[in-house]
């Protein structure tokens, strides 16, 4: 098969198992108030065209899709826009760049204003190489944020007690990264992912270092609620086809949460019963 | 007066507003955008506000729009 049989038609969840779309009807998705059916968030960052991120938002059956603000010299033109309100999906700006809480809530207030949506996917970075976050401007910008009124999905460290105090704040999702942004090196800590699952009450979005299908499903099946990739599809070789891949890796790896795992045994049990063995 | 636009320093008619800056802007590039946001010194200016607004000498104003982003 090659990539042009990937039409709408046959990614529609129509064409999927119907057991498939009644776990997605059975099994929704609540966000900040929203239901979605999708639980796999796509970031635009990095995309080489506007036809692989067209083909690539299709293709991944998302439903939110996040977006930043330049200055005009250094912004997309309208047709970005004009490609993703055809697709549908709901937009969730970012407040990339920032590395400052004042930076962050003012990007804030400017998303809300450019895109007309109170949700932010908030972002303050402490460190020019890593990307990682500045957890103390973080935490004082999501209260301002917070108490403004916004519905805040919080771009953190893997570290389950701030997800506690950012969820206490009133975040609407609790968003720990794998490893660092763009670094493709998948979840170093499926320990921490986990624990901090437990910790909070509010969905909580894998978002950053996601490499391929296999880190998105291993999100799902540590509990988290949805995962949130750009990279891993903007930059792959064939952003559609990682689309796909991505979208089946999340249903999944949470079908396999819900599925229950088998307990991990030291030596091997036998699924052939031994009763009846022939003498031979 | 002078001011700073985007980060450049900018000559603007004494009476100029919001929405004549926002204007000239993006008539100096790409054309098409509907969701611009604008900050005056740090702060947003609404749309519904930027025919009122008069600037200032020496404000620094943002004209902001979208972009792909993670």
């Amino acid at each position: 098969m090659t990539t042009q049989d990937l039409d709408t038609q046959d990614l529609d969840t129509q064409d999927l198992a119907p057991a498939l779309a009644r776990e997605e009807a059975g099994d929704p998705f609540v966000l900040g108030g929203e239901t979605f059916t999708s639980r796999l968030l796509l970031g635009t960052g990095g995309v080489p065209s506007l036809e692989s991120l067209e083909a690539a938002v299709r293709a991944s059956g998302t439903q939110l899709v996040t977006v930043a603000l330049r200055r005009v010299e250094a912004s997309a033109t309208g047709s970005m826009m004009q490609v993703l309100d055809r697709a549908g999906v709901r937009l969730l700006p970012n407040t990339a760049g920032c590395m400052t809480a004042r930076e962050a809530v003012r990007t804030a207030r400017l998303g809300r204003e450019a895109f007309g949506t109170d949700w932010v996917k908030l972002e303050v970075i402490g460190d020019d190489r890593t990307l990682l976050p500045d957890v103390v401007e973080l935490l004082d910008a999501a209260e301002q944020l917070v108490a403004e009124g916004f519905t805040v999905l919080a771009y953190t460290t893997d570290d389950p007690v701030l997800g506690r105090r950012l969820a206490d704040a009133g975040c609407a999702a609790v968003m720990p990264l794998g490893s660092p942004i763009g670094s493709g090196l998948g979840i170093r800590n499926p320990h921490n992912v986990a624990l901090l699952r437990e910790a909070v009450e509010v969905p909580v979005v894998l978002d950053a270092g996601i490499g391929t299908a296999s880190d998105a499903a291993l999100a799902m099946e540590l509990g988290c609620d949805a995962v949130l990739l750009a990279s891993a599809v903007t930059r792959a070789r064939d952003p559609e086809r990682m689309a796909l891949a991505m979208r089946q890796a999340v249903e999944g790896g949470r079908l396999a949460k819900l599925a229950g795992r088998i307990p991990r045994r030291w030596h091997a049990e036998a699924s052939t019963s031994f009763e009846g063995l022939p003498a031979l | 007066m002078e001011l700073t636009v985007n980060g450049a320093p900018a000559e603007l008619d004494d009476d100029a507003t919001v929405a004549d800056l926002v204007a000239a802007t993006l008539a100096r590039t790409a054309a098409g955008h509907d969701r611009v946001a604008v900050a005056r010194n740090g702060d947003v200016v609404p749309r519904s506000s930027w025919a009122a607004t008069r600037l200032a000498p020496g404000d620094a104003v943002e004209v902001l729009a979208p972009t792909a982003g993670g």
